[in-house]
């Protein structure tokens, strides 16, 4: 599958797909990496080292920097695959090196699946 | 830059700047004037906040133009009098020394184009902060889109931006005209007006007419109201604003507001009855609010905590000309760096907050769990004394 490239990179892992989108601020805790938004269908789940695949980001701006704290306390997803990545998750991903591509049709991609992530070159392949 | 020949930080600050203008269709980068960065508090930013800017500050990033920075949770000199908790403080200072390090003028304020920070008409600027991005662009004709606290900052130390949305001629045309029917008292009204029009609108650039009259402070109170309750980064003002001759309102939906809707707004913004502070300086007071404030309060004796927000620049000339003795007299105190809506008041034992700006009208609730009686000044120290 081929996307537009907002931060460069390469990665591979398993892939933790989300239908609803993330808002990092209060979703996700930086030091753990586990998803701590009550009712969200990830809650409980671990983003470290995870093909992190949703939708696109939501809620404040400063979930721009807890992406930044994720990969700062090693628990960072190796990529993040979006529809459309929003200005919050681009700041982030940019900002910690991230690699991460958006303009996937992430309908086709389902939790545990093995991916292969070219941020560079904009790819996403299945493994 | 891209190329890395700068350094990691620059790299990673100017590719950001690259994606953003790709994600928003700019043509090019071109270099801005001065910044102003928000994402100040600790209340707003907390610790990845803090963390992500010690961690820049220690990478050895460095402002490459002006930049001044947005108010911080509390006031930097006297925090521990007003009673900011000493947890909160301790953030809070390592929050300022990061950006001190990294070269950032130390305004703490919402209203840089009062203290030192004035652009020119038509300058390009990457500005954070809603109510100083109205501003610039509405009151002065300067150039910038409603930067993000990190998008700012990547600004300040690369020195460009990308040039989209409101940095092109095509995008300052008004989308709708305001048409006010109701005659605007004082700065609560025009709060109360930007309250209804950005509420309203959402978004766009608001052309208005029948204002007949506006000084500095009213036009800064309409704008932090319209940028509060909607994504209004300008408007117009006819016979009043400098772009407003320039632009073409044929043809363009119109939106009328009387009294009936000026009322509805305080309706909806008053959620309080018997305030436990008022806070007044929202954006923070110029010299000329801090001057009638004292001169309101001569011969009067408050019942209850009044706080009137400024920058430390304008509070030092309040000092220099004994209006800050006046109003500490009376039982009130000039209050510098921080203001009502980033400060953590709700962490202070206030529930009831009265203000005469719409812009911390529409936030208090959300931000400090604060019920709010919106009034002027007026009947505000009528309830007050």
């Amino acid at each position: 599958m081929r996307g537009r490239t907002i931060s460069p990179g390469k990665a591979r892992g398993e892939a933790l797909v989300s239908r609803q989108p993330i808002g990092f601020y209060g979703g996700v805790d930086p030091k753990t990496g586990m998803i701590i938004e009550r009712g969200h269908e990830l809650e409980g789940k671990c983003v470290k080292d995870k093909i992190l695949v949703f939708p696109c980001g939501k809620g404040s701006t400063v979930g721009s920097y807890v992406i930044y704290g994720l990969k700062k306390n090693g628990v960072a997803p190796a990529a993040i695959v979006n529809r459309e990545t929003e200005t919050i998750v681009a700041t982030g991903a940019i900002l910690a090196g991230i690699p991460c591509v958006d303009g996937i049709d992430i309908d086709r991609i389902k939790t545990g699946d093995r991916l292969i992530v070219d941020a560079d070159e904009g790819k996403v392949e299945f493994e | 830059m891209l190329a890395g020949e700068y350094g990691e930080v620059l790299e990673r600050n100017f590719r950001l700047l690259v994606r953003l203008g790709d994600i928003y269709g700019a043509d090019r980068m071109i270099p801005v004037g001065s910044v102003q960065v928000a994402g100040v508090s600790y209340k707003s930013i907390g610790d990845p906040g803090l963390e992500f800017l010690e961690d820049l500050a220690d990478k050895g990033a460095r402002v490459r133009v002006p930049t001044t920075l947005n108010p911080p949770g509390m006031d930097l000199e006297d925090w521990k009098q007003l009673g900011f908790p000493e947890d909160f403080a301790e953030k809070q200072l390592r929050i300022i020394a990061a950006f001190r390090k990294m070269g950032v003028m130390m305004t703490a304020t919402c209203t840089p184009y009062l203290v030192g920070n004035l652009p020119r008409f038509r300058e390009h600027l990457a500005w954070s902060e809603s109510s100083a991005v109205s501003f610039a662009n509405s009151v002065i004709g300067a150039r910038t889109n409603r930067e993000g606290g990190p998008s700012a900052l990547a600004s300040a130390l690369c020195g460009v931006t990308p040039n989209y949305g409101l940095h092109l001629n095509e995008n300052r045309q008004p989308t709708i005209v305001v048409d006010v029917k109701v005659e605007l008292r004082h700065e609560a009204d025009f709060g109360a007006l930007g309250y209804h029009v950005g509420k309203t609108i959402e978004k766009g650039v608001p052309y208005f007419k029948g204002i007949k009259h506006a000084d500095v402070d009213q036009l800064k109170a309409l704008g932090a109201a319209m940028a509060a309750s909607g994504a209004i980064a300008l408007y117009h003002v006819e016979g009043i604003t400098p772009e407003a001759d320039l632009v073409n309102v044929e043809g363009l939906e119109k939106l009328e507001v009387d009294e009936g809707e000026l009322r509805g707004a305080y309706e909806k913004l008053n959620t309080g009855e018997e305030p436990d502070i008022a806070i007044l300086g929202c954006p923070h007071a110029s010299l000329r609010e801090i001057a009638k404030l004292a001169e309101k309060l001569e011969g009067k004796r408050l019942r209850k905590p009044l706080w009137i927000c400024t920058a430390r620049a304008t509070k030092r000339a309040a000092e220099g000309m004994g209006l800050v003795d006046a109003i500490e007299r009376a039982g009130g105190k000039v209050v510098a760096d921080t203001c009502a809506v980033v400060a953590p008041i709700e962490r202070m034992g206030f529930k009831c907050t009265a203000v005469n700006s719409g812009k911390a009208a529409s936030y208090l609730p959300g931000f400090c769990k604060q019920a709010v009686v919106f009034r002027s000044i007026d009947e505000i120290l009528g309830m007050m004394a």
